[in-house]
């Protein structure tokens, strides 16, 4: 069941344009990632989605209570200095009709209930701010750039506990710049650039969309002007007697039977990551 | 309870203990002025004598209660309410919130009723302990008293708020607090007495919030009515921050 769809969603602030035309449907339990680089919509998207902006055109259905069934994390949202875990927690707890324990969820989180917010690293901010959005035993869970800022043992920690999360099924919406994040928990993404979406697809669907660019890379003193010929390859660049190919996925076995045996190096395969998928797509990196 | 309350519990019990966790708010809304009183008042003599520039009354019965209620109620209105609300924002707390089934303007009741509260125990404290230490009377005109209190708390309160929704950050809202504190307790008599106030400074005061409340409360204390042209103004103060602050008011 699509529990959230966006269709031809467009946002104006005054003259600028945040958002020119993005669509995607969300399925019920799935983690979907919104994936694009710093400003190219992806907060309003979701920010939109979540009924804390009004889209200028476009149309937005969530097939739940906004404001009960919804959780939201946000980017730059803190809590009062002296308000302790424990506190915010039952705060929290108290405008829902249906919510969790707040004393199970600090277990899950892993958070000390009478720390006040001041005190607290940016990794257990992080995740009294995914505690706070789960707290109303929400539908969906939209976590705006959860992981930004963390080391990377809390950033795994945080993807472990986004992976439970989607367990319990709760259906995940969640806003990032990070490929290997996307990889690790993202069932389908949105690549959004430029306020456009320009594809929805699964992680490895993106990737098989870049094909050809799976890299052979090696050292050679003779000629590689034959694989410029093969049908698997793409480009061939030469620096020095550093080689790299670039083809489809047998890109390997075409140069290796090419070359006559002895006069190849160091060699190594690259395979076509996200990363090479999102610039493929964009014209630009991610971070 | 309904998540929807305009005064949620949970919410309540919350910020009461955020308000207890700041003692100094407490301290310059309820013990600073309950201070000066029983200090101002035992140390003075001529406190204690009638006062003929007074109409005949003990300063201490009429004039320095009246300021010193007007100090509390500025200090929670024009510092400590503003600045609480202005930091909510400023770090996304009502925005937050916002996200919840509980509605932001719950937050700013619930603020409104714990400064209010604050204010309104400041003054029965002081009250209670002028009675019991410097022999000050209660109020003969309770009812009239109690009005003018609630009509000035209103205005100061709707002139806080306008404050908070114009402030564009937490430390413009602190400084342009006690900026303007300070010369509204000046013209509200605290350090010059409106009757010892040269003519075209009276006429300043009697148009200025504070000096109106001032001299209605000291009025009242001195079993007076207040004047019609004080409460007018009074009136006309809390209409305007009342009318700004529903104008510019944001969450975020």
């Amino acid at each position: 069941m699509e529990i959230i769809t966006v269709e031809n969603l467009h946002k104006r602030y005054g003259d600028k344009v945040a958002i020119t035309d993005v669509s995607f449907a969300v399925e019920e339990g799935e983690i979907f990632g919104i994936v694009g680089r710093n400003g190219a919509g992806k907060t309003t998207t979701v920010e939109c989605v979540a009924g804390l902006r009004t889209p200028t055109s476009g149309t937005i259905n969530v097939v739940a209570d906004l404001k009960q069934q919804v959780g939201v994390q946000l980017q730059d949202c803190s809590l009062p200095d002296k308000l302790r875990v424990g506190e915010a927690l039952s705060l929290y707890a108290s405008f829902y009709t249906n919510p969790a324990s707040p004393t199970d969820l600090l277990a899950e989180v892993g958070l000390d209930p009478r720390v006040p917010f001041a005190k607290l690293s940016g990794g257990q901010r992080q995740r009294l701010s995914i505690a706070l959005a789960l707290v109303g035993n929400p539908r969906i869970a939209i976590l705006d750039e959860l992981t930004t800022g963390l080391d990377p043992m809390a950033r795994r920690e945080t993807w472990d506990l986004i992976e439970r999360i989607k367990e319990r099924g709760v259906t995940v919406l969640l806003v990032t710049h990070f490929m290997e994040e996307v990889e690790r928990l993202c069932d389908r993404v949105a690549v959004i650039s430029e306020g456009r979406a320009l594809a929805v697809d699964t992680p490895a669907g993106l990737i098989a969309r870049a094909e050809g660019s799976d890299r052979v890379i090696f050292r050679t003193t003779g000629s590689v002007e034959l694989l410029k010929a093969l049908p698997e390859v793409a480009s061939v660049v030469i620096e020095g007697d550093l080689v790299t190919v670039t083809g489809n996925a047998n890109v390997l076995h075409a140069v290796v039977a090419a070359l006559p045996a002895g006069r190849i190096a160091d060699l190594r395969t690259e395979r076509t990551t996200l990363d090479d998928a999102f610039l493929i797509l964009t014209g630009h990196s991610a971070v | 309870m309904p998540a929807t309350a305009l005064f949620p519990r949970r919410l309540a019990i919350t910020e009461i203990k955020l308000y207890l966790r700041e003692p100094l708010a407490t301290f310059f809304a309820i013990g600073l002025p309950l201070a000066l009183l029983l200090i101002l008042g035992a140390a003075i003599p001529d406190f204690r004598e009638p006062a003929a520039d007074m109409g005949g009354a003990r300063p201490v019965d009429t004039h320095l209660p009246g300021m010193m209620i007007l100090l509390s109620i500025l200090t929670v209105a024009f510092s400590v309410m503003p600045s609480a609300l202005v930091i909510y924002r400023e770090r996304g707390v009502l925005r937050r919130m916002s996200t919840t089934p509980v509605r932001p303007i719950s937050v700013l009741t619930v603020q409104l009723v714990i400064n209010a509260v604050t204010s309104i125990l400041a003054t029965a404290l002081m009250l209670i302990f002028g009675h019991l230490i410097l022999e000050v009377p209660y109020p003969r005109m309770f009812l009239a008293f109690a009005g003018v209190f609630v009509l000035g708390s209103v205005t100061m309160f709707g002139i806080g708020l306008a404050l908070a929704a114009v402030a564009p950050n937490s430390r413009v809202v602190q400084s342009v607090g006690a900026g303007i504190m300070f010369p509204l307790l000046f013209l509200g008599g605290m350090w010059l007495p409106r009757p010892l106030m040269p003519e075209w400074l009276l006429v300043v005061s009697d148009y200025s919030p504070t000096g109106a409340f001032g001299q209605a409360l000291t009025d009242v204390l001195g079993n007076h009515a207040p004047s019609l042209l004080h409460l007018g103004v009074m009136v006309f103060w809390a209409a305007a921050g009342i009318v700004a602050a529903t104008r510019w008011f944001r969450w975020e």
